[in-house]
């Protein structure tokens, strides 16, 4: 009798299972569709028109072949996904381009791009603004000239957008980042590679992101995290970058001029500048001629009352250096001229510029704030010592980073739902 | 007896959930290649234009019978559901020559619905009869022959759904940006007489009140006011609508809409932040007394796609504006 009511219930629930799945199928007027497009004529109108006519839960695959357009495509549709045949088979090619700032422009929220490529955009390649929900899959951006002045200036390009995925994605040649992510929230740039830009990868004025498993290499400068006065979002946050390589950064900076990455020297592998909380490990650091990692403060002339332009509560562990600072690019921006002039030629591993409040430069950064610095002995540190210098000092530096050891405080990982 | 006036405008189709393929079936024009609009259907000018390409540009605005739009400060009318605004550009075969006549290129519709305001555009065919729904935009190579007897052309663009809402938005929500009660704030020739606009949709009885007080804009192309007021009107119309704090370009930090009143926001000694190639290897947007140092000159006089500024809207350069801001550049402070 016990084992019946047990049957009776259970079968109780299975009914009562069932009849909330079909109140939901009915309720629900999400039916989503495929939609196919095939290279041929008319592509652009063809395509840019499945853009606009999609609808949420729709899929747009976008069959795998060569199209090239005059205009700029863009997508306002929430909720979708747009898919090709993979970065090598589904080839959009706007070397052609006669009008639009860039190739592909996503303005919706909850999209997921996958498995295609954006050629030679005249402006950005892929730009994504105000989304909440971003998922950049298996893409490839690439100016297919080589690294020149006149290619567009990103590669990827989310900005002012939150819970940003950039995964497994390749970005080549582009004249300021490759990958790029701007005033956002909630950020993974991930086994990604970054190759022959001035900017490899740059996380700017953003809030908690995680850069990880990426190769930034032959870029100018490998990753950027940087933070910048006079936007509607600063005092960049939180940033956890570990198990990348950033190696090999030899390209010269071909920024076009009065642009802030312009000021990048050839051969970094990973500048943090401003920012607070932010934690560097296990990446491997090698092969850059300027030098390996670099901690600075912003230095330019600001108005801005909200801004602090100095880095806090940096923290440097568990990384792998191979040679630099073999070849400093001393003509571009002050960074390698100022470190090659003060280290007497022998460049560190690791340069801190020692900027900070007057009172932080004599008397030391607070417990609260201070850079902490945990890395093998061998490893080289310079930092500029104001005191010293204020003190007449021939070589105002401090290069004993045992100074720096501290207890490391972990950053949380940071998590979008879904990934 | 029988009120015989039936109304011809198709009130149900302007407020159903698809566009229609033809825009003759919203019945907005008595006759559409000669673009005589039916009565109800009240033709408008702005103070201050988009510069689209030179097209000329004709506009209308339809209110439902018994409705009537509310006068909101600084922004414009709220418009009740049913309405429409309809925009047909075209251009003249030959500008020193009214009667060889015009060649219509698009008709833009903005419609009120019930959920809100929705945008497409109509590209007007080659017999000039009739204009079919371009939800994708078009390409349409034109040719016209100018004031001085130039030849001129243009690979116009016929805006998609999409590129509407870059300057038709706020909060992302497509929006009419144009009818601005301190916009419409001028005389115009009607059918029955000239009136100030503001005063004719009183009479019409298609909005509810407008101020006495109310602070225009310059007409930028007139030439006898202050040349400051002049170029913020064209700023204001040309880029404010993305570059403003509220707009698709309030990433930049440079704000150029017509109540900015900060130097680094307007662009004095700015540097610019995610411009790329747009710099032209410039250093600031605006540098006083340099114009050919200032890369917001720079862009608009651009007409490369990665470089030019406003990014849609236009493929040629706007002479006379560059001509205007230069000046305006050089003649500034620090």
């Amino acid at each position: 009798m016990g084992k019946n009511i047990f049957k009776q219930i259970k079968n109780l629930y299975c009914f009562r299972a069932f009849a909330v799945f079909v109140a939901i199928f009915f309720a629900s007027n999400i039916i989503s569709k495929e939609i196919i497009v095939e290279p041929g004529a008319n592509a652009h109108e063809r395509l840019q028109e499945a853009m606009i006519l999609m609808e949420e839960g729709d899929i747009l695959r976008i069959k795998s072949g060569y199209y090239s357009f005059e205009d700029g495509l863009s997508l306002d549709v929430d909720g979708v996904s747009v898919v090709g045949d993979g970065m090598e088979e589904t080839i959009l090619d706007f070397k052609d381009q006669k009008a639009g700032a860039q190739g592909l422009l996503v303005t919706s929220d909850k999209v997921t791009l996958k498995d295609f490529s954006i050629l030679d955009a005249k402006g950005d390649a892929l730009k994504v603004i105000g989304a909440k929900g971003i998922n950049m899959i298996n893409l490839r951006t690439e100016w297919t000239g080589g690294p020149k002045s006149t290619n567009g200036a990103y590669g990827f390009y989310p900005v002012e957008s939150e819970d940003v995925l950039i995964d497994g994605c390749v970005a080549i040649g582009a004249s300021d980042a490759g990958i790029y992510v701007g005033q956002s929230k909630n950020i993974i740039v991930r086994n990604s590679i970054a190759q022959y830009n001035v900017a490899g990868i740059e996380i700017e004025n953003s809030y908690y992101a995680d850069v990880y498993n990426n190769l930034a290499s032959h870029n100018t400068g490998g990753i950027l995290i940087f933070d910048l006065p006079d936007l509607p979002q600063q005092g960049g946050h939180h940033i956890r970058v570990f198990e990348n390589q950033s190696i090999d950064n030899d390209t010269d900076n071909f920024a076009p001029e009065g642009n802030i990455v312009g000021e990048v020297p050839r051969g970094t592998g990973i500048i943090i500048m401003a920012n607070s909380d932010v934690e560097v490990f296990n990446n491997l650091l090698s092969g850059n001629g300027t030098v390996n990692l670099s901690i600075v403060s912003y230095t330019d002339e600001t108005d801005d009352p909200n801004y602090y332009p100095h880095p806090r509560r940096v923290q440097v562990h568990n990384n792998t250096y191979g040679p630099g600072g073999f070849d400093p690019d001393i003509n571009t921006g002050e960074l390698a001229k100022t470190l090659f002039d003060i280290s007497n030629g022998n460049m560190p591993d690791i340069f801190w510029d020692g900027v900070g409040p007057l009172s932080q430069m004599i008397f030391g950064q607070p417990d609260d704030e201070k850079l902490i610095i945990s890395e093998d002995s061998e490893v080289t540190f310079l930092t500029i010592s104001a005191l010293k210098y204020m003190m007449g000092f021939s070589n105002p530096t401090r290069t004993d980073k045992e100074e720096f050891k501290g207890v490391i405080n972990p950053l949380e990982p940071i998590n979008i739902d879904g990934i | 007896m029988l009120c015989t006036k039936l109304y011809a405008v198709n009130d149900n189709l302007i407020i159903s959930e698809a566009f229609p393929e033809k825009l003759s079936d919203f019945s907005f024009f008595k006759d559409s290649s000669a673009q005589i609009p039916h009565e109800e259907v009240i033709p408008y000018e702005l103070i201050s234009t988009l510069f689209s390409d030179y097209s000329y540009k004709q506009r209308w605005v339809y209110v439902p019978k018994s409705k009537k739009a509310k006068y909101e400060e600084d922004w414009v009318f709220n418009f009740p559901t049913g309405s429409a605004l309809i925009k047909t550009f075209y251009y003249p075969v030959d500008e020193r020559n009214p009667s060889a006549g015009k060649q219509l290129l698009e008709t833009r519709l903005l419609l009120r619905k019930e959920d809100g305001w929705e945008a497409v555009s109509y590209a007007w065919n080659k017999e000039q009869n009739e204009a079919y729904k371009k939800v994708a935009g078009k390409t349409i190579n034109v040719a016209w022959t100018d004031f001085v007897g130039e030849e001129k052309e243009v690979r116009y663009r016929v805006p998609n759904v999409n590129q509407c809402k870059e300057c038709h938005a706020a909060d992302d929500k497509i929006s009419p940006i144009g009818p601005k009660a301190r916009n419409i704030n001028k005389e115009l020739e009607f059918e029955d007489g000239n009136f100030n606009q503001l005063v004719y949709w009183m009479n019409r009885e298609i909005i509810d009140e407008y101020p006495l007080e109310l602070n225009s804009p310059v007409d930028w192309m007139d030439e006898s006011k202050n040349i400051n007021d002049r170029v913020r009107s064209y700023l204001d119309v040309n880029c404010g609508h993305c570059h403003s704090p509220t707009g698709n370009a309030n990433s930049t930090g440079l704000y150029l809409h017509l109540n900015e009143t900060r130097d680094i926001h307007l662009g004095k000694y700015k540097k610019p932040v995610a411009t790329g190639r747009g710099s032209g290897g410039l250093k600031y947007s605006i540098v006083p007394g340099k114009p050919e140092e200032s890369i917001l000159l720079h862009r608009m006089e651009s007409m490369d796609p990665g470089v030019m500024m406003p990014e849609s809207g236009r493929a040629l350069t706007h002479e006379e504006a560059v001509v205007m801001v230069r000046e305006w550049i050089l003649l500034m402070q620090n």
